[in-house]
């Protein structure tokens, strides 16, 4: 008799053990909630088919962004340099990884990222896709410094990863590609489509004498010609995702695009970032250089320097740049600052 | 992406009859065989010289003008296929295609609504958009940011033909043709003095079931005639220059022709 309990209850067992893989169960299909402003302007976003955004997948990439245990001393999550409060950046020129050491490039905030339609990420572009831009910072030596098969064996062995992976894929046996794959629909998800200027194209706001001066020396040729690489109202990404070299430097430390290529006429050219959320993602530019949006902007007016791959959409170069005004200016930044969205910032879905 | 808002300005009734002769057809292969969808493959050159994306970033062009000069980027939008009957009626497409020679991209472009093979005494297309298109929404057009603001009049980049070029002390340059609507007073109500998108006729085509139509596309000719361009005059903050503009209208004329019509090696 106790024989048969025994056998009973190692099939019950067997039983319990069972992935999801055989039992008909599905992940519930979680569609990005894509805004009335990008629905009416721009392409639909970019989502693999082999792996399309689901409840189960961004609650686990969620928890796998804040959490800590892909850094190889446990010091390190996503989120460290990637906070919600500065739009998932940091605010450091360049980010201190868990040997404290700091790599050579600014943060880049991560939101609207299905949009990116050439899919190549980070600046200099050498991520193919949002998946596979996820597996470089738990293995860079500079930043988690952590190594893949390490990941998965710690994920494995935790009492909770392996039935969120089950419930996000099907199956609690844990790989690189399904880790970086729920980092990859939780990311999707960091949509920001809120900001003053966003209500005011829905018609919802207004902006003020400064703010729309400012959106007149963005927009035009003879002023800032911001609008040939950063969007405009009609493109609400406020960026072309395209690589360039907006003159900031003579010589090339830091080659960017073309260390990626091998091209030398891509060297010095690094992805333009979106214009979005500018109040909170200070440093600026690829390294960090400049600590405020004045630096910016006065780099554009006249700070630029020559090189033989500074994009010919930049303007008086041997005068430095544009030669804004300082009314100028304040009006660019009045308007700048108008596409910060601080309901992305605080939102509770993005907190950890 | 393309889209094909209404298909048949004029010549509608014809198109329609065919249609529904197609369709009545007791045969598949008749039906098959009597509609097409030519391809337009657009091939640039600079004065007969092959130029492709490969031949980007390199000053090694020299215009008629003397200037020294290179291409870095080069992307313009055609629209309204245009297919002229021997009854004279017009088969107008109202579709568009964005040619982006920097990244390859819209180099052949299939018209995606069919037409009845035959012989048709002109094909010809719209380079840039009328204006009736130009004031439409176009997504990816936005999505590849290549809006005019508003202040210039709104609508789109007809072309945006980046580089460099060498002035007088031999130094590089940028310059920045970037062709649009004409327009004068810049602001809330800005003026437009003339239209500066205009047709490209390739002359009689027989359309098969496969055509290939080939575009050569001289680029050197923007810079040619009637007006010789001086890069060292006009080099960038071309779009509120009206003038300029129409100087580029005027020198458009004369980008586009015909190449090779031939039958697709696929059928």
């Amino acid at each position: 008799m106790q024989l048969r309990y025994l056998y009973i209850s190692l099939i019950v067992l067997l039983f319990l053990n069972c992935s999801n893989e055989d039992t008909g169960y599905e992940p519930t299909a979680q569609p990005l909630d894509i805004p009335e402003l990008f629905l009416d302007n721009i392409v639909a976003p970019i989502i693999p088919s082999d792996n399309p955004q689901t409840i189960e997948g961004v609650a686990l990439g969620k928890r796998l962004f804040f959490d800590r245990i892909l850094s190889s001393d446990g010091t390190k999550a996503c989120a460290s340099c990637h906070s919600p409060q500065t739009a998932f950046s940091d605010n450091s020129a360049t980010s201190i990884g868990v040997d404290d050491i700091a790599g050579n490039r600014n943060s880049m905030p991560l939101f609207n990222l299905a949009w990116n339609y050439s899919e190549r990420f980070a600046w200099d572009g050498k991520e193919l896709s949002l998946e596979r831009q996820a597996e470089e910072p738990v293995q860079n030596p500079i930043e988690m410094h952590s190594n893949w098969d390490a990941v998965v064996e710690r994920l494995q062995g935790h009492p909770e990863y392996p039935e969120l992976f089950d419930r996000a894929f099907k199956t609690a046996t844990i790989t690189k590609e399904l880790t970086t794959k729920a980092l990859a629909q939780f990311e999707r998800t960091l949509i920001s489509a809120n900001s003053k200027f966003d209500r005011y194209s829905m018609g919802e706001a207004t902006l003020s004498a400064q703010e729309l001066n400012g959106l007149d020396i963005f927009l035009r040729e003879d002023k800032g010609d911001c609008f040939h690489c950063h969007g405009n109202p009609n493109n609400p990404l406020w960026t072309n995702n395209d690589f360039h070299n907006n003159g900031l430097d003579a010589t090339f430390t830091d080659l960017g695009l073309g260390a990626v290529t091998g091209d030398p006429n891509d060297n010095g050219k690094f992805r333009s970032p979106s214009l979005r959320n500018l109040a909170y993602t200070a440093p600026f530019m690829h390294d960090g250089r400049f600590a405020t949006l004045d630096d910016v902007i006065n780099h554009y007016s006249e700070g630029l320097q020559n090189s033989t791959t500074i994009d010919p959409l930049m303007k008086q170069i041997n005068q430095g740049g544009v030669q804004l005004t300082t009314q100028e200016k304040a009006d660019l930044k009045a308007f700048l600052l108008s596409l910060s969205d601080s309901s992305f910032i605080s939102n509770p879905n993005f907190q950890n | 992406m393309k889209t094909i808002r209404r298909i048949l300005k004029f010549g509608g009734l014809v198109v329609l009859l065919i249609f529904t002769s197609a369709s009545c057809s007791d045969s598949n292969d008749e039906q098959i065989s009597t509609q097409a969808t030519p391809t337009f493959n657009f091939i640039h050159d600079w004065d007969s010289q092959s130029v492709t994306s490969s031949d980007f970033n390199n000053i090694q062009f020299t215009n008629e003008n003397g200037e020294m000069l290179s291409i870095e980027r080069l992307r313009y939008v055609i629209s309204d296929f245009t297919f002229r009957t021997a009854a004279g009626e017009e088969l107008v497409l109202d579709d568009y295609n964005l040619v982006d020679l920097t990244n390859s991209n819209g180099l052949s472009y299939t018209i995606e609504n069919q037409i009845p093979v035959g012989n048709y005494t002109n094909v010809s297309f719209t380079f840039g958009l009328d204006n009736e298109d130009n004031a439409e929404n176009y997504i990816d057009l936005n999505s590849a940011s290549f809006n005019v603001p508003d202040m210039l009049g709104g609508g789109y980049h007809y072309m945006q033909f980046d580089g460099k070029y060498l002035d007088t002390n031999a130094n590089e340059q940028g310059f920045n043709y970037h062709a649009i609507r004409a327009v004068d007073n810049p602001g809330a109500n800005p003026t437009f003095p003339q239209d500066t998108f205009f047709t490209v006729n390739l002359g009689a085509i027989t359309i098969t079931n496969s055509t290939e139509i080939e575009v050569k596309v001289n680029l050197a000719e923007w810079f040619k005639s009637p007006n010789r361009w001086d890069l060292n005059e006009l080099n960038q903050m071309l779009m509120p220059n009206s003038s300029a503009q129409i100087k580029m209208f005027e020198n458009g004329q004369s980008v586009f022709s015909l190449g090779l019509v031939a039958e697709s090696i696929d059928n």
